[in-house]
């Protein structure tokens, strides 16, 4: 009897699950632009937000929204912070649930928005871009990543599907101090660069603060020195996968960055034991004055304290002196519609107040690269490390220089970039192994495609 | 006129009016009123996401657009694809440290206290006790500091002259000693575990026993595989099948120690799991990976029993 009962139940939880997983999709229509912008006065509207802040720019998020309420009175802001996985996750079954989210905060790339738009949970943006002239405040490279066609096969190309005023660079922070004890200047090309690495060495003192434990650190470090090998537009090409396997990661610039990275490891000119060491402790310890350089992105900021004097940031100088700003980087989370939000107009209105000069304001001393023309940056402090980074962001944008950020080229790059890189610093595998392992996913992804 | 009936047909009367009293014990129809609030939660949280589970195992599912059913595919992963076979690789190193070093040493232990009588005995087993009493987590973000460069560890190798034994990268981040460090963490966190069982059991032997096998002269070797090992043999079915359940299991350190690094060197199978369902969007490749290892625990599980049980069988 009792195992009838079990083999009843068995099948009937086979049965009750068994269907396809996974809802037929619907790709959405651009909603037509509004007459005028702003939100419209038909009553009482909530606008259900999905974000994935923290920290201070949390707390200016709670601020702008407050705002944003105050101009438009009929206007209630629900905001739900959400971890990124989570989001992903749960939003397919929000969607089709009661209150669903209006706008939501998405990564870029094949992982995250391209699933989404594949899936048809997000609203083409065109015509609010068009209504409320975003186009025109950004550069092109900042809408290409938010940019797919509507069968969310193509990907920086078609419709627009997030947009944001604001950005991240990756570049070198650098202890100002240390380097003049060292009698050193800034380095103006990439050989001065790995001359400095060299003397601090000598001089007994950690080149570069470094914690790989985290393993995301080690994109970052291959990146800034792929980004003076390869030609910009190779990496934007190579994420977007318009040329499917015509494009490869075994190309001689990316063996010659991998070869790079070995010998610096070799060399030690990163902190001893950084493959067991931890990401915020290398910020805190070079934000406490060890280490002469630290290779990361703007949001360390925040941790070293955006009036911080102590401290400088440059983008990592390129092998010709003189030549123009190249960094990793670009645009910071974009701001989506859901397709299923009752208040599309709304949304946008919601999306060009987040994207104001007047956010911007706010948000640039969190550390937060402004990326729209006209930035006043007026809230900087000269001298600053953040005026610094905000500099050095102004000149890689006006130069075209921003490369997105490469893990962003298959569902899986960031665990094989990531895993690799780890390999490679710790001489486990050659450069040439490094490419090919890497070249294979992406080839894997590639074909998956077509 | 009225017969008498005959003594078997009034038997057959009252067997028909009167059913046979019901043994005690035996299964009645209401019995499954009983179970049904218990078994509806149980099915519905339970039955019903493994039957999905077994269900998007067989599909070519990225978790948001409709899936493709590619049948057994999802499962061949686990004879060609190489991340998953070091996973498995990864979880056999793993299980020295997490159930055979504990149940050797935990044996060892026991047996010395059986012999010894140790004042404060319950203090010690309360320290002992504590690292289970203590999310995982939490203790693992502990053991990084344990681990790291200026941490504890190198403070006292360098401090005794053991300095060029610590790895140059860092006990977590080197390729050789990152496994074996999760694998120190498991064994400090399970040893406690096996010594309180061990230790409950030993208690529990007659000490009549003891007396008997010394009178025959037995020494302490010999009174531990005569006396000892014999009366710990539940503990040990338990402590076996619990430990090899929680290693097929490890998730929370590596997540915290090594995020499955450096490298590949410590992934194991739940922690792709977690990886393929909600990082990368390989959903059906995940659910695969959560029913073979459902499996393969169920067969261990059932393996461990049948065997301690023979041995049981004098």
């Amino acid at each position: 009897m009792s195992a009838r009962i079990i083999r009843l139940t068995v099948l009937g939880a086979l049965i009750a699950a068994a269907c396809t997983p996974g809802t037929a999709t619907v790709q959405p229509s651009a909603p037509p632009a509004p007459a005028v912008t702003g939100v419209p006065d038909t009553g009482p509207i909530t606008l259900t937000i999905w974000d994935q802040e923290y920290g201070q720019v949390s707390r200016v998020w709670d601020r702008l929204n407050a705002e944003f309420e105050q101009r438009y009175p009929n206007v209630t802001v629900k905001r739900v912070k959400r971890d990124f996985n989570e989001l992903k996750t749960l939003l397919r079954l929000a969607i089709s649930g009661p209150n669903p989210p209006d706008v939501v905060e998405a990564n870029q790339g094949w992982p995250d928005m391209g699933q989404l738009v594949k899936a048809g949970l997000l609203l083409p943006l065109d015509n609010y871009a068009t209504a409320y002239g975003w186009n025109d405040r950004v550069s092109q490279n900042v809408l290409a990543v938010s940019s797919w066609t509507p069968d969310g096969k193509q990907f920086g190309t078609g419709n627009l599907y997030g947009y944001t005023t604001m950005g991240e660079i990756l570049g070198v922070y650098y202890n100002k101090q240390k380097l003049v004890d060292l009698g050193l200047g800034l380095p103006t090309t990439f050989d001065e660069f790995e001359h400095d690495l060299a003397v601090a060495k000598q001089a007994g003192e950690v080149p570069i603060m470094f914690g790989n434990n985290d393993a995301f650190p080690g994109i970052h470090e291959f990146a800034v020195i792929q980004d003076r090998m390869a030609p910009t537009s190779d990496n934007t090409d190579f994420i977007f996968g318009s040329q499917g396997t015509q494009l490869s990661f075994d190309t001689p610039a990316n063996l010659q960055a991998a070869a790079t990275l070995q010998n610096w490891a070799k060399a030690g000119y990163f902190t001893p034991g950084f493959g067991g060491g931890g990401y915020q402790d290398a910020v805190n310890n070079f934000a406490n004055g060890q280490g002469l350089f630290m290779i990361t992105g703007n949001w360390v900021v925040g941790d070293l304290g955006a009036d911080n004097r102590d401290f400088g940031f440059f983008v990592l100088p390129p092998k010709e002196a003189g030549a123009p700003p190249v960094s990793t980087g670009g645009a910071g989370y974009p701001l989506s519609i859901t397709a299923t939000s009752e208040h599309p107009d709304a949304a946008a209105a919601y999306i060009d107040w987040m994207t104001s000069d007047h956010a911007s304001d706010l948000l640039v001393p969190t550390g937060q690269i402004p990326l729209h023309t006209g930035a006043t940056a007026s809230t900087v402090e000269p001298g600053t490390v953040l005026a610094d980074v905000v500099a050095a962001a102004a000149a890689t944008t006006a130069s075209n220089g921003v490369v997105p950020y490469e893990d962003w080229a298959t569902p899986t790059f960031y665990d094989t970039l990531t895993a690799s890189i780890q390999e490679l610093m710790a001489d486990r595998i050659t450069p040439q192994e490094f490419v090919s392992k890497v070249q294979q996913d992406y080839a894997d992804f590639q074909s998956s495609r077509t | 006129m009225d017969a008498e009936p005959s003594v078997a047909s009034r038997a057959v009367a009252v067997g028909s009016r009167r059913r046979p009293e019901r043994l005690p014990g035996e299964a009645r129809r209401i019995g499954y009123l009983y179970i049904a609030p218990a078994f509806i939660l149980y099915a519905a949280f339970n039955l019903l996401p493994l039957g999905q589970g077994v269900n998007t195992s067989f599909y070519d599912w990225d978790g948001i657009t409709p899936g493709t059913w590619v049948g057994l595919h999802n499962y061949t992963g686990f004879f060609t694809d190489p991340a998953i076979r070091s996973g498995y690789v990864h979880v056999l190193i793993l299980m020295v440290f997490y159930a055979f070093l504990p149940i050797v040493l935990g044996l060892f232990l026991a047996a010395l206290l059986s012999r010894i009588r140790i004042r404060g005995l319950t203090f010690f087993r309360m320290l002992l006790f504590l690292p289970l009493v203590i999310t995982d987590v939490v203790t693992a973000v502990a053991w990084t500091w344990v681990y790291d460069t200026h941490g504890p560890l190198n403070t006292v190798m360098n401090a005794v002259g053991l300095g060029h034994f610590i790895p140059s990268q860092g006990w977590l981040g080197d390729f050789n000693t990152a496994l074996p460090a999760v694998g120190v963490f498991g064994l400090w966190g399970s040893f406690g575990f096996c010594l309180i069982l061990f230790l409950a059991g030993v208690m529990k032997i007659p000490a009549s026993l003891y007396e008997a096998a010394r009178v025959d002269g037995a020494n302490a070797v010999r009174e531990f595989f005569a006396v000892t090992l014999p009366g710990l043999r539940y503990e040990l079915q338990v402590v076996l099948v619990l430990s090899v359940i929680g290693t097929l299991d490890t998730f929370d350190e590596i997540y915290v120690l090594t995020y499955g690094g450096p490298g590949t060197a410590t992934t194991v199978p739940a922690y792709l799991v977690w990886r393929r369902a909600f990082q990368s969007g390989e959903v059906g490749s995940a659910a695969a990976l959560g029913i073979t290892l459902m499996l393969i625990i169920f067969a261990v599980t059932y393996a461990i029993n049948r065997l301690m049980e023979r041995g049981a069988e004098p």
